[in-house]
């Protein structure tokens, strides 16, 4: 009984020494050293330190933004998305299985020509067993979905900015950040779409 | 000379049985134990050892009164418990760093000749990364002590963690991107979880290395520096504080656990 009391005594002590030092927040900090320790190289400028709008709501939330914030922020970012003027969303699996299997892109060490990296986080193809498990699986995209005009629609914007989607995901705003072409993308999204693609067979 | 050609040839096998997925990567740990008995990994530690004695730079002077935190000269033990804080700079340093410092202010180089091409190349090893090597090896079979009693190492600690949670660049990416969650894997390279105590371990393990890919000897200096071109982020300056700051946070939070020297990596 005296033992569980004094736990309970060394436990409050603990928490009021905590409330009594609070954690500061060392964003701060962590910026101002990057910003004075990191340089330019190749096509990787400084301004990619700064936060935008998404990443600063990330950032201050542990990829957990209050709901009101997270809808507000994938409002806009929705309205950003701009879809194909000629309002066709498939274009060619084939050269949508090379650019998903294409890891090249944005870094300092690459020039131009990106590729989308998908296979990096995602099960995609059957023939590919080389699969990263960052995101979920692709395998079979519509065959389980549906190949409607929706679920069209959803893969190619989801590509093209998945934070439209779910503020905080791991996934690249492929066509936000002008990573990827709209060519490239409907070539993606026909992978994940096309009735005849190896996704969906 | 032919030890060194037949590990070469054994990389080579090993890099190819590298692509394949995760019941290799097992196999792989297998085959790194059994190459770990025989690691080129040594022969850059008796290079460094070499370059940390031998009177070099324009001041003529050896390392042997470079001070790693224990005291000028004492190495025993001195990695194990890097990064930590130095008056002398009143900045927290991980290991590279301070044989950097050391190299400039003990024997007269400059940072911008040692910062110029600071990473292995297949014809080039920069001295301190065999520097770096030599000291580490002098820890192994040590438990982790970074010391978190200055105020700087703990506030130097907390920017760490900043800068580890930090999400921007192109792609969105901080370093939680791909290590921040148990099991995931990116193609087939397992990712570790260095939040967690029991994984960071393997932020810290086996680096310095000799990596089978490319087979270069490699130091944590430059696993920050291609984590952050893989991240998309601009260049980190070589023995910068930003990056004394991550192994500070990579570090502390693997002290406890034992660390067996120079590794090998794919």
């Amino acid at each position: 009984m005296r033992l569980a009391s004094a736990g309970i005594l060394a436990a409050a002590a603990a928490l009021l020494a905590s409330c009594a030092t609070p954690q500061r927040d060392y964003k701060p900090d962590a910026q101002a050293m990057m910003k004075r320790d990191f340089h330019a190289r190749g096509i990787a400028g400084m301004e990619r330190l700064n936060e935008d709008a998404v990443q600063a709501a990330c950032n201050k939330h542990a990829d957990n933004p209050p709901q009101a914030i997270a809808e507000k922020l994938q409002k806009e970012q929705m309205a950003a998305i701009k879809w194909p003027v000629d309002g066709k969303l498939l274009g060619d699996w084939k050269p949508g299985e090379k650019i998903a299997q294409n890891g090249q892109g944005m870094s300092w060490s690459d020039k131009g020509g990106v590729g989308g990296s998908c296979y990096n986080c995602h099960q995609i193809g059957p023939r590919e067993s080389s699969f990263g498990t960052v995101g979920p699986s692709l395998y079979q995209f519509a065959k389980l979905r549906g190949y409607g005009a929706d679920i069209q629609r959803y893969a190619y914007g989801k590509i093209y900015n998945a934070k439209a989607y779910n503020l905080c995901s791991q996934m690249p705003r492929m066509g936000h950040v002008g990573a990827l072409t709209e060519q490239q993308m409907k070539d993606l999204t026909a992978l994940l779409m096309d009735p005849a693609s190896p996704v969906n067979q | 000379m032919k030890r060194v050609l037949v590990l070469g040839t054994l990389a080579v096998a090993c890099a190819a049985a590298a692509q394949t997925p995760d019941p290799t990567a097992a196999e792989f740990d297998k085959f790194r134990e059994i190459m770990e008995q025989d690691n080129p990994a040594e022969l850059f530690e008796v290079k460094g050892e070499e370059l940390w004695r031998k009177p070099r730079g324009p001041k003529n002077a050896s390392l042997e009164k470079c001070d790693l935190g224990l005291g000028p000269g004492v190495v025993k033990g001195a990695y194990a418990q890097m990064p930590r804080y130095f008056a002398d700079v009143d900045r927290v340093m991980d290991a590279e760093a301070r044989i950097v410092h050391c190299m400039i202010t003990l024997q007269g180089f400059t940072y911008a000749e040692l910062a110029k091409q600071p990473f292995s190349s297949l014809t080039r090893t920069p001295d301190p990364v065999s520097i770096v090597t030599y000291v580490a090896a002098q820890s192994r079979g040590m438990k982790l002590a970074a010391p978190q009693n200055h105020p700087k190492e703990r506030d130097t600690y907390e920017a760490g963690k900043a800068i580890f949670f930090y999400r921007a660049g192109s792609f969105d990416f901080s370093c939680t991107s791909c290590h921040g969650v148990d099991g995931q894997r990116i193609r087939t390279q397992p990712l570790p979880n260095f939040t967690k105590p029991e994984q960071a371990i393997r932020a810290v393990q086996g680096w310095p290395g000799y990596r089978m890919t490319g087979g270069v000897m490699h130091s944590l200096q430059w696993r920050m520096n291609d984590c952050y071109r893989q991240q998309r982020f601009p260049e980190p300056g070589y023995a910068s504080e930003t990056v004394s700051a991550l192994l500070s946070y990579l570090t502390v939070n693997a002290n406890g656990q034992v660390y067996r020297g120079p590794g090998i990596k794919r």
